[in-house]
C-alpha cells in the first residue's frame, strides 16, 4: 500500500488546527453541525476552486441564518456540476432559471418571502464571473440599486469555464483563453480598462461589499457570516482558481489564490456603503511572476522569450492595487 | 360596477381584484398605464399583501416574477413588443419551470422600423413558448380574461398571456363592468403552488435534463395545454354563471351557422369584422365569423366543427410570417386538413394601420367570389413599394428602405387611417 506524508500545517500562513481554538472561533466546516449544503458526489473537476468556495460560503450562510436559506443559481459550472438530475448536491432549496437572471430571480424570492411573512428565510444568489460581470450584470446592478435583500456571491474563475474557457470581462490581460488565443503580435487577452465589479458594487453604495479567495476560507466564512447579519443588497466576490482553465495543477488551487493576493493582483477587502472599511494586508509580497508562472494560460509570457514589458504592465496593476488599498502596511482589523 | 374607464385602468383593476402578491413593472408602450395604475394601488395600500417591484428591464421583470412564483407568491407582470422579445428567454423558462405567472401583453408591432402602434407580431413570436395565450376582443373581455387567467394558470401550473390590442383597447375609454372583490374572491381560489422553495422541504428546481427525459418533459407541457382545452371552456361557463355574462372560452362564432364565407380573427378586430358582416348580410352575403380567443392551446377541433360547413375561410391576421404569409392561417389550415376548404390570408393592421370597414368589406366581397390571392396585404400602397423595389434593383447603395419610403411620403400625420 502506498503512503504519503501528511502536512498538518502549511508554512507561511497563520493556519492552525481547529483543535487549538475555542469552539466559538472554529470554522463552520470544522463543526459537526455543518450542513454540507453542497454535498459530496458532485461532478466538479479535481481541485475546483468554485466548489470549495461555494461549500464554505453556503455552509456559513446556512449557519448564519439558522438553516433558513434559499439559493438562486446562474447557469454555469456550479449549476451544471451540482445538478445532473436525478442527482443534486444541494441540500437547500435551490433554483436555477437562466444564465443572466440569478440576481433578479433572487429578488423575486426575497420579495415573495417578505409578502408571505416568511421573514426569517434569507436569499443567496450565486454565479460565476460570466453570469455576474457579463450577461447577468444588468440584473445585478438592478438588484443593487433597489437594495433588495439578497447576498450575491460571484465565484470568479476569470473566464467562461463551463463552455470551454472563453474570455469574460473578468479575464486578466494577456491570459490565454479559447477566444484570446496565443497568436499574433499581442498574444492572449487584450489590455482593456478592466471591469472591477466589487468597485462597481461599491459605487451603488450598497451596505456591504467584500472580496475573498479560497486561500483564506476562514475569511470567506467570516465575510459571509457578516453579510448575513446585514439586510439589503450585499456582494461578495470570491477568487476561485480553475485548474482546467488556468492550466494549473489541481493541488495548486489554494496556492494560486494566495499568490494572487500576495502579489497584489487580487486585493482582499471589505466595504460598507461605498467606503473601504478593511483589507487583508500582504504578509509576504511576491512579484507577479510567481503567480503567473505556474499557470499555462500565461506560459507565453515566459517562453519562448520573456515578455518583460507585459509582465511589467501586470506588475503595475498589482502595485496600483497595493497603493489603492494600502495592502503593505498597517494592521488588518480582523 | 359599471365604469367609463380606460382599458389599461380596467385591466389593472381586474388584476388587483385577483389579489396579486408580486407585481414587476418595466415601462413599455402601450402597456405602461397598466403597471402605473397597479403601482399606485399598491403604494396607496389598496392592494393588500402585495409588493410592487420597479425593475431595470423586461428580462428582469419576468425573472423577478419567476423567483416570486417559485417561492409561492401569485406573480404578475405586463409587457409588449420589444419588451416581450427582450424577456424571451425568461418566457420559455417560466413555462418550462411550470410557474403560473399571468402576464398582460399590450399588443404592439416589433421593429425595425421602430413602431409603437398595434399589431400582434409580439405575442405571435412567443406562440410556441409554452404559455397559454388568450386574446381579448373588448375591454370587458380583457377584464374578464384576466380574472379567468389566474385560476387557469394556477390549476394547470402553466403561465398565461392575456393579449390586449395596444391603444385600440389599452387606451380606449369605454364602459366596463368591474366586478366586486367578493365576486372575484368567490371565483379565484387562493394559490396552491405545485412546488415551492422552502427550507422546511428543500427541492432543487431547474436541474439539467438530457436526452433521456427532455422529450417527456416537453410532451407534458403539451399535455397540460391539451388539458387547458377542457379547462378554458369550463372556467368560461363558471364565469358566466357567477358574473352573468359570457366571456372567454376557446372560440366564439358570429352569424356563422349558414355562412359560406367565414372570417377567423383574434382580438379587437373582431368588432370591425362583425360590423362588416352585418353590412354584408344586409346585402344577402352569407358570411359569418369565428373569433379565436384561445390561440394557445389552439382549439383545432372546435374550430373545425365551426368552419367545416363553409365554402371558404378568410383569416384576418395582424402579424406576418415573413417568407410565407400568415401565422394563424397555418394553424387554421391544419384544423381544416382534409376538408379541401380553401383558406385565404389577409394581412391587416400592421404597425397600427387602421383596418377600415371599407377596405375589409371590399376585400371580403372579393373573397366571397373567390377572387383573392392566397395571401393579401390589406390596403397595401402598390405605388410606394414599386418605387422602392425599382430603387433596390437599380442602385446598389439604395439606402435604408423605411427611411426612403418615409421621405417620399412626406408628413405622415395626415395619412394614418
Amino acid at each position: 500500500m502506498r503512503s504519503s506524508h501528511v502536512k498538518f500545517y502549511q508554512t507561511g500562513t497563520f493556519t492552525v488546527g481547529n483543535r487549538l481554538l475555542n469552539d466559538s472561533d472554529r470554522s463552520v466546516q470544522s463543526t459537526m453541525e455543518r450542513t454540507n449544503s453542497l454535498n459530496s458526489g458532485h461532478r466538479a473537476c479535481q481541485g475546483c476552486g468554485e466548489a470549495l468556495g461555494a461549500r464554505y460560503a453556503i455552509d456559513a450562510a446556512m449557519r448564519a441564518t439558522d438553516n433558513q436559506l434559499i439559493a438562486a443559481n446562474a447557469t454555469g459550472c456550479l449549476e451544471v456540476f451540482s445538478t445532473p438530475y436525478p442527482e443534486t448536491s444541494w441540500q437547500i432549496p435551490w433554483i436555477h432559471s437562466l444564465f443572466g437572471n440569478a440576481a433578479a430571480v433572487a429578488t423575486g424570492i426575497a420579495v415573495a418571502l417578505r409578502v408571505k411573512g416568511r421573514t426569517g428565510t434569507r436569499v443567496v444568489a450565486q454565479g460565476g464571473d460570466g453570469g455576474t460581470t457579463d450577461i447577468g450584470f444588468g440584473c445585478l446592478s438592478g438588484m443593487f440599486e433597489r437594495n433588495d435583500d439578497v447576498l450575491y456571491i460571484c465565484y470568479d474563475n476569470e473566464a467562461y469555464m463551463n463552455t470551454g474557457v472563453q474570455r469574460s470581462s473578468a479575464t486578466p490581460p494577456a491570459a490565454r483563453t479559447a477566444t484570446t488565443q496565443v497568436v499574433g503580435p499581442q498574444p492572449g487577452n487584450v489590455f482593456g480598462q478592466g471591469k472591477n465589479v466589487p468597485r462597481i458594487a461599491m459605487a451603488h453604495e450598497i451596505p456591504y461589499v467584500a472580496t475573498a479567495t479560497v486561500a483564506d476560507v476562514r475569511d470567506l466564512e467570516a465575510k459571509v457570516t457578516k453579510a448575513m447579519s446585514i439586510h439589503g443588497a450585499r456582494y461578495i466576490h470570491v477568487l476561485v482558481p480553475c485548474p482546467l482553465g488556468w492550466g494549473a495543477a489541481p493541488h495548486d488551487t489554494v496556492k494560486l489564490a494566495r499568490l494572487a493576493t500576495e502579489s497584489g493582483l487580487f486585493p482582499v477587502f471589505e466595504a460598507e456603503h461605498g467606503e473601504v472599511t478593511d483589507r487583508s494586508t500582504i504578509r509576504r509580497q511576491v512579484a507577479v511572476e510567481e503567480y503567473l508562472k505556474p499557470q499555462r494560460r500565461f506560459a507565453h509570457l515566459f517562453k519562448p522569450t520573456l515578455q518583460s514589458e507585459v509582465i511589467a504592465r501586470l506588475q503595475a496593476q498589482a502595485d496600483r492595487n497595493i497603493r489603492r488599498y494600502n495592502l503593505l502596511s498597517g494592521e488588518t482589523h480582523r | 360596477m359599471l365604469k367609463q374607464i380606460e382599458g389599461s385602468r380596467a385591466v389593472a383593476e381586474a388584476v388587483a381584484l385577483c389579489r396579486p402578491e408580486v407585481i414587476c413593472a418595466y415601462p413599455i408602450t402601450p402597456q405602461t398605464h397598466i403597471v402605473e395604475n397597479l403601482g399606485e394601488m399598491v403604494k396607496a395600500g389598496d392592494i393588500k399583501g402585495c409588493e410592487f417591484v420597479n425593475v431595470e428591464s423586461e428580462f428582469a421583470a419576468l425573472s423577478v416574477a419567476i423567483g416570486a412564483s417559485a417561492t409561492g407568491a401569485r406573480a404578475y407582470t405586463a409587457t409588449a413588443s420589444q419588451g416581450l422579445l427582450f424577456m424571451a428567454e425568461a418566457v420559455y423558462n417560466a413555462s418550462g419551470l411550470g410557474l403560473p405567472i399571468v402576464m398582460t401583453i399590450g399588443n404592439r408591432a416589433i421593429g425595425a422600423p421602430i413602431n409603437i402602434w398595434n399589431d400582434q407580431q409580439d405575442s405571435m413570436s412567443m406562440r410556441d413558448a409554452g404559455w397559454i395565450q388568450l386574446y381579448a376582443e373588448t375591454n370587458q373581455e380583457a377584464v374578464d380574461l384576466h380574472i379567468q387567467a389566474v385560476p387557469l394558470a394556477e390549476e394547470l401550473s402553466v403561465p398565461v398571456m392575456v393579449c390586449v390590442d395596444g391603444f385600440i383597447l389599452t387606451h380606449a375609454y369605454e364602459r366596463v363592468d368591474i366586478p366586486t372583490q367578493a365576486q372575484v374572491d368567490a371565483y379565484v381560489p387562493p394559490y396552491e403552488p405545485r412546488q415551492i422553495l422552502d427550507p422546511a422541504e428543500p427541492v432543487t428546481i431547474g436541474a439539467m435534463v438530457g436526452p433521456e427525459a427532455f422529450t417527456e418533459v416537453r410532451y407534458l407541457a403539451h399535455y397540460r395545454q391539451m388539458q387547458a382545452l377542457g379547462l378554458i371552456p369550463e372556467l368560461a361557463d363558471a364565469f358566466a354563471e357567477q358574473f352573468g355574462r359570457h366571456s372567454g372560452g376557446l372560440v366564439r362564432g358570429y352569424r356563422q351557422d349558414d355562412a359560406d364565407t367565414l372570417v377567423v380573427a383574434l382580438g379587437s378586430v373582431n368588432g370591425t369584422v362583425k360590423d362588416v358582416i352585418d353590412q354584408l348580410r344586409e346585402r344577402d352575403v352569407a358570411i359569418g365569423s369565428v373569433s379565436v380567443i384561445s390561440f394557445r392551446p389552439f382549439p383545432a377541433k372546435r374550430l373545425r366543427a365551426m368552419l367545416e360547413h363553409a365554402s371558404r375561410v378568410i383569416v384576418v391576421e395582424k402579424s406576418l410570417a415573413v417568407g410565407i404569409g400568415g401565422i394563424v392561417s397555418t394553424d387554421v389550415r391544419m384544423a381544416l386538413a382534409g376538408t379541401g376548404i380553401p383558406v385565404h390570408t389577409v394581412i391587416a393592421g400592421l404597425g397600427g394601420r387602421a383596418i377600415t370597414q371599407d377596405a375589409l368589406r371590399d376585400y371580403l366581397l372579393r373573397a366571397h367570389r373567390d377572387a383573392v390571392e392566397r395571401v393579401t396585404f390589406l390596403d397595401l400602397r402598390h405605388d410606394v413599394i414599386h418605387r422602392e423595389i425599382e430603387r433596390l434593383e437599380t442602385q446598389r447603395r439604395s439606402g435604408p428602405v423605411a427611411e426612403n419610403i418615409l421621405r417620399e411620403l412626406g408628413s405622415v400625420a395626415d395619412r394614418i387611417g
